[in-house]
């Protein structure tokens, strides 16, 4: 009885500061008395949508590869050999500080060009997941370093291996305490692909941008984009709460 | 069973918990009680003996033959036998009985059928089965540490360690675990316990090693240690626990 009052309330409560903000929002845009052409939008509906979907393709697809390879740079850092530690770190700290837009310009003008990949699409979904690997490293790394000392040994007095303890004990604990980081991450990931325009990439941003220069728009093309954007990380977001809530087994 | 150690050293970040630690049990010694103040290596010992931690020097023999230093080989002895530890032993995201079948699944490669009926059937004997499904924080710690105590008895491990199982628990409870460990007992399990539960120890152990500093001051049968303790150190602690029981 008590869940469904709070539910109820906070839905009510919801509605009120959505149209709170949407009065205000609207009160501003009255005021500044700029004159709105939707009808360009509608005639690049197509183009629009074409740039979501590349923003969607790309971002799935470095949200894989930075899974994967966070991961990976997480157990480097554990690694017991030293040179594998280094690397890591070193990797991990090279990429956190430095800008997405030198990586993706070195990383594609000049590497892959050698290398002789010529897809941008490819190239970028890469250089994407490759540097938000390196802030989930760091995500996977606190989370598996929360485990308390007396799991490992629990893990190993019921006779675990090493690989056995991080499938069995420690990952799925991690899990659930990396989890909020890493949506928050994976939100950023879908938002830094904007800058993938820079390697010629046709995403929604660099549509966006091309609609306004042809036709002298702005506003038009930038709240569909928000909008755009949203549509994605709001239901992210809120499937992450779920899974958390579901993983909840401690008191 | 016969538990022999010799010149065992163990070192922490330079704090020696043991120091040239040497002992032999009776040939015949079921229930070896592990007695002494705290930081005076008795949990050290203990894991040394199971398997689970390997001395920076030093040999310990069970039943005549030497546990092996390596990590494989370690690892294969330490299967042989079944922990319990204070506290914190179960994996919190598991519910009691998959506490229970996951090792038998994964490291003693069970059947899902015979490990279920394993777990069901230890659950049933240490009173647990209406709490199969509960995840540890939803048991009290005697619950949680009778499921410990049914984990590590389900592969019917040659050797039961059990690490101050009852310091973390409040004194019914504790006489619950107690209640198991002395009933595993008398049903023929052999037993390494370190306590500070004398009075138990005293009923139920048929041996005593008896720690300080890192090193074994008595070695001896329980009746002996009791009854006429030849160490000064061990007759203080030994007051000392009894003034206000």
């Amino acid at each position: 009885m008590k869940r469904v009052n709070t539910n109820v309330t906070g839905l009510l409560w919801s509605l009120l500061l959505l149209s709170t903000l949407a009065l205000a929002l609207y009160a501003t845009f009255a005021s500044v008395h700029y004159g709105w052409n939707w009808q360009v939008v509608w005639e690049y509906r197509t183009q629009l949508f074409h740039g979501w979907l590349t923003t969607l393709i790309i971002s799935a697809g470095a949200m894989l590869v930075s899974m994967m390879l966070g991961f990976a740079m997480m157990l480097g850092r554990r690694s017991t050999w030293q040179p594998v530690r280094l690397l890591s770190i070193g990797a991990v700290e090279l990429i956190r500080g430095s800008p997405l837009l030198v990586q993706l310009l070195i990383g594609y003008y000049i590497i892959a060009s050698r290398v002789g990949v010529s897809s941008p699409v490819l190239v970028g979904t890469l250089l994407l997941g490759l540097f938000e690997a390196a802030y989930l490293a760091e995500i996977f790394r606190g989370a598996v370093e929360s485990i308390g000392r007396s799991q490992w040994e629990a893990a190993r007095a019921v006779g675990f291996d090493t690989t056995q303890t991080y499938r069995f004990v420690i990952i799925p604990q991690a899990l659930r305490r990396a989890l909020p980081g890493t949506t928050g991450e994976i939100v950023s990931l879908i938002k830094s692909s904007s800058l993938l325009s820079v390697i010629g990439i046709e995403e929604l941003v660099q549509k966006v941008r091309v609609m306004n220069s042809a036709n002298y728009t702005a506003l038009e093309g930038y709240l569909p984009l928000a909008i755009a954007y949203l549509v994605v990380t709001l239901p992210l977001s809120w499937a992450a709460r779920r899974l958390e809530k579901r993983f909840a087994y401690e008191t | 069973m016969k538990l022999e150690a010799y010149q065992l050293i163990k070192n922490y970040g330079g704090f020696l918990a043991l120091d040239g630690a040497s002992f032999h049990t009776a040939d015949e010694s079921r229930v070896v009680a592990l007695l002494g103040p705290s930081g005076g290596g008795k949990s050290t010992l203990l894991r040394v003996l199971g398997g689970l931690l390997v001395p920076d020097s030093g040999e310990v023999r069970v039943n005549g033959t030497s546990l092996p230093r390596d990590e494989t080989g370690s690892l294969r002895a330490l299967r042989g036998n079944g922990f319990v530890f204070q506290g914190y032993n179960l994996f919190p995201h598991l519910s009691a009985i998959q506490n229970i079948i996951l090792p038998l699944r994964e490291v003693h490669g069970w059947s899902p059928d015979d490990a279920r009926h394993r777990a069901l059937e230890l659950l049933a004997r240490l009173g647990l089965t209406e709490h199969a499904q509960k995840r540890p924080a939803e048991l009290s710690g005697g619950q949680q540490q009778r499921a410990a105590i049914a984990r590590a008895l389900a592969p019917r491990p040659s050797l039961l360690l059990l690490d101050e199982p009852t310091s973390a628990l409040d004194p019914v409870m504790t006489a619950e675990v107690l209640d198991v460990v002395r009933e595993l007992a008398e049903s023929g399990q052999q037993i390494v316990l370190a306590t500070h539960e004398i009075s138990f120890a005293r009923k139920v152990a048929d041996w005593v090693v008896f720690l300080a500093h890192g090193k074994v001051q008595v070695s001896c049968t329980t009746d002996d240690f009791f009854q006429n303790p030849e160490s000064s150190i061990a007759r203080s602690y030994l007051q000392g626990l009894s003034r206000y029981r």
